[in-house]
């Protein structure tokens, strides 16, 4: 009997890009349930995501996010006997919940803007939602530093940022252009069409597309940017998304009959408005992107892009500084006390 | 709908000449219950003139309302700016007129739009733009009232002014109270609620009242319905009161024409259902169109001249006179407003007409002397 060698798949020297393929492999090794044992201790310690809503108040920001998450998660529902006034200046607040499903935790929380965009002088209101991020970078970056790191530094970082765009039908407001220029840079930004009911189909085609034109003549880069596609596959997917940004969602938390089923929407006196039927609105597609498939993305691209260039700066800033890491610095330049941390 | 039929028959009776006082044929007649007849028909051949200024933000349905006021299309050619263009744009004052006829009754129609209005970031004062443009027609009316040549004077003081509260909100913003602040006195104002089609039946209730709170609580003098006489029919003061309950009306408008229940109606179409302008139901356009044209344009009129125009007046009247005081001068007998000095050009044609004048008098003169002389 002649003893057939087979030689072991293995890398050459000269093969720099060697995948060996599963069919190749001698038997099954069990790579893949490398896979299970990830799914599994993710499942133990939960996910963490924190959503930020920026808006006009009346938009309907927590109504939606009541809407997305299916749970009362909003300011609005954690505070009785709400009364809704203008506030004088912007401040942020922010709501944490651990919501569950399936095996799954995961804490979620909502960052509200209060007050943006509601004053007459509207100057510099995006200010303190800048610092705001910027802040949660440094304590990030501070924590990584850290000689005695915790196992799971606690994320505060902001995801995803939804802006609200009020359903004027023309295009966007010198406001907008403001704060989405600002923000686009330092945070993933998914603009929606707040309040979508009003327009009629055609209106709203022709408002996206002027919005498009907009962001695109200021060179606003909107969630899921262009630049960040890894592969042709992903770039088919978002590009699919991208011809229609910026959704156009309506919110509610009521249910009505429609056709014997129970659905979520809003009941006028021309017809009921189903949040989830896509052929109504956008509701389902905002949802889908923020959640069943791009959550882990958006967390991805704010932890490798956006956190990553924060930190480049901040150490060229204290690199320049000498060696320790220097006070945290202002959009405006002034300085703010902060612990400088000698560990470089 | 009862309420629409005796919007209707008053309409009539409005419109129709009395003809009771034909058939009285008594000796004690003398004729002037004809009056208001003789008044009808002179204004009918005059015709009548009305300015209305529409105010808000941009993109709450202000063009689309005034188009399906009048039924007619007033903003053809209007130009959409991009974005660097919208940057620096302030707030300017624009003027649309057209001649409208029906029934023959003409009707001088000038709609006054404030494009750029709150659209900026900094908004602060956005409405001083506006504030200026209406006392200058008060005061271009003042001068013209005060002058020598009173027959052509041209009325363009503002007789209305709509204001348009966007539905997002839970309420008034710090803008819309500044507003209506600094123009209740000097315009009628009737707050509207837009774009009505983007809350259900309860929201509306509940804004509405917020909006009519709000306006109570800080002082806002909106136009109010005069009061009916005692001596209407019931079901007309019913309509009345219905009427002033509905402030501020929640308004929805449309440029264009669906088919609805088989008829072909003024509508939005949304894949959910179609919005219906003129369903009383669906929204309060047709109670705004009926107050606003249908009864009482003529008051909204009266109330200018009467109540806005006047407060005006004696406000310049008194800056005036205190003005003349303190320069320690005998007060003029008239309180009139000194006459523009014309510049040298005007002079000179002044001067050249007067001439003329001389001339052609002194011709006259003289040919009727002749003609004296041949008659002699």
């Amino acid at each position: 009997m002649q003893t057939i060698e087979h030689p072991l798949p293995c890398l050459s020297e000269s093969d720099t890009q060697g995948i060996i393929k599963g069919r190749d492999l001698f038997g099954y090794v069990g790579i893949e349930a490398v896979l299970d044992q990830m799914r599994r201790k993710t499942m133990k310690a939960g996910f963490e995501f924190n959503i930020m809503v920026v808006g006009q108040s009346g938009l309907g920001k927590s109504t939606l996010v009541n809407t997305l998450f299916k749970s009362k998660v909003s300011r609005k529902s954690c505070t009785p006997n709400y009364e809704e006034k203008i506030s004088k200046t912007v401040h942020l607040q922010s709501v944490s919940h651990i919501i569950e499903e399936k095996g799954v935790k995961m804490k979620l929380t909502v960052i509200d803007t209060p007050g943006f965009g509601d004053q007459i002088n509207n100057e510099n209101c995006w200010e303190p939602i800048v610092k705001y991020v910027n802040e949660q970078y440094e304590k990030y970056l501070k924590e990584e530093l850290n000689v005695n790191r915790k196992r799971r530094i606690p994320d505060t970082r902001v995801h995803c940022c939804v802006y609200f765009l009020p359903a004027t039908g023309h295009w966007l407001r010198p406001i907008d252009v403001e704060f989405m220029r600002r923000l686009g840079k330092i945070v993933s930004i998914v603009p929606v069409i707040a309040k979508a009911d009003t327009l009629t189909l055609e209106e709203r085609l022709e408002f996206k597309q002027r919005i498009r034109q907009d962001l695109q003549a200021n060179g606003i880069r909107v969630y899921p940017q262009k630049e960040y596609d890894e592969d042709a596959e992903d770039r088919i997917l978002n590009d699919k998304i991208r011809e229609n940004i910026p959704f156009a969602v309506v919110g509610t938390d009521k249910e009505h009959q429609v056709n014997g089923n129970k659905v979520l929407g809003r009941k006028t006196k021309w017809g009921i408005i189903e949040v989830e039927n896509v052929a109504h609105c956008e509701f389902a597609l905002l949802r889908d992107l923020l959640i069943r498939s791009h959550l882990q993305d958006l967390k991805d691209v704010t932890h490798n892009i956006h956190y990553e260039t924060y930190r480049v700066k901040r150490l060229n800033e204290s690199n320049a500084n000498g060696l320790a890491l220097s006070p945290l610095t202002l959009e405006n330049g002034t300085l703010e006390k902060s612990d400088a941390e000698s560990h470089l | 709908m009862d309420t629409m039929m005796l919007q209707e028959k008053l309409v009539e009776k409005l419109l129709c000449p009395r003809t009771r006082t034909t058939r009285q044929k008594d000796k004690q007649y003398v004729g002037f219950a004809t009056l208001p007849n003789q008044v009808h028909r002179k204004s009918v051949k005059k015709g009548f003139d009305f300015t209305l200024m529409v105010a808000g933000e941009s993109g709450l349905g202000k063009s689309t309302l005034v188009n399906s006021l009048f039924l007619t299309d007033l903003y053809k050619d209007r130009k959409l700016l991009n974005a660097e263009e919208r940057i620096n744009q302030t707030v300017e004052i624009t003027k649309h007129t057209v001649d409208i006829e029906e029934k023959g009754v003409k009707l001088k129609l000038t709609i006054v739009d404030t494009p750029g209005f709150g659209d900026a970031v900094n908004n602060n004062e956005c409405w001083k733009p506006i504030t200026d443009y209406v006392d200058q027609q008060f005061e271009q009316y003042f001068r013209d009232e005060s002058g020598l040549n009173r027959k052509n004077i041209l009325d363009n003081r503002v007789h209305c002014c709509l204001y348009f509260i966007p539905p997002f909100g839970h309420g008034l913003r710090p803008v819309d109270v500044e507003f209506m602040k600094a123009l209740h006195e000097k315009v009628n104002i009737i707050p509207l609620i837009s774009k009505a089609d983007c809350l259900t039946p309860n929201e509306v209730k509940k804004l509405k009242g917020r909006v009519r709170d709000e306006i109570e609580h800080f002082g806002i003098k909106v136009y109010q319905f005069p009061e009916c006489d005692s001596d209407e029919e019931e079901e007309f003061k019913q309509m009345d009161k219905e009427l002033k309950e509905c402030t501020p009306f929640a308004v929805i408008g449309s440029n264009t024409v669906v088919e609805a229940r088989g008829q072909r109606v003024r509508g939005r179409l949304y894949p959910w259902g179609i919005v219906e302008v003129e369903n009383q139901s669906h929204c309060d356009f047709v109670k705004l169109r009926n107050m606003l044209i249908r009864s009482h344009m003529h008051d909204l009129k009266d109330v200018t001249c009467d109540v806005h125009y006047e407060n005006y007046r004696a406000n310049c009247i008194q800056e005036m006179t205190s003005k003349l005081a303190q320069d320690n001068r005998t007060d003029s007998p008239l309180p009139i407003l000194p006459l523009p000095t014309p510049d040298g050009e005007t002079e000179k044609l002044i001067k050249m007409k007067d001439d003329e004048l001389k001339r052609m008098q002194e011709m006259l003169e003289k040919m009727q002397q002749q003609m004296h002389e041949k008659d002699q």
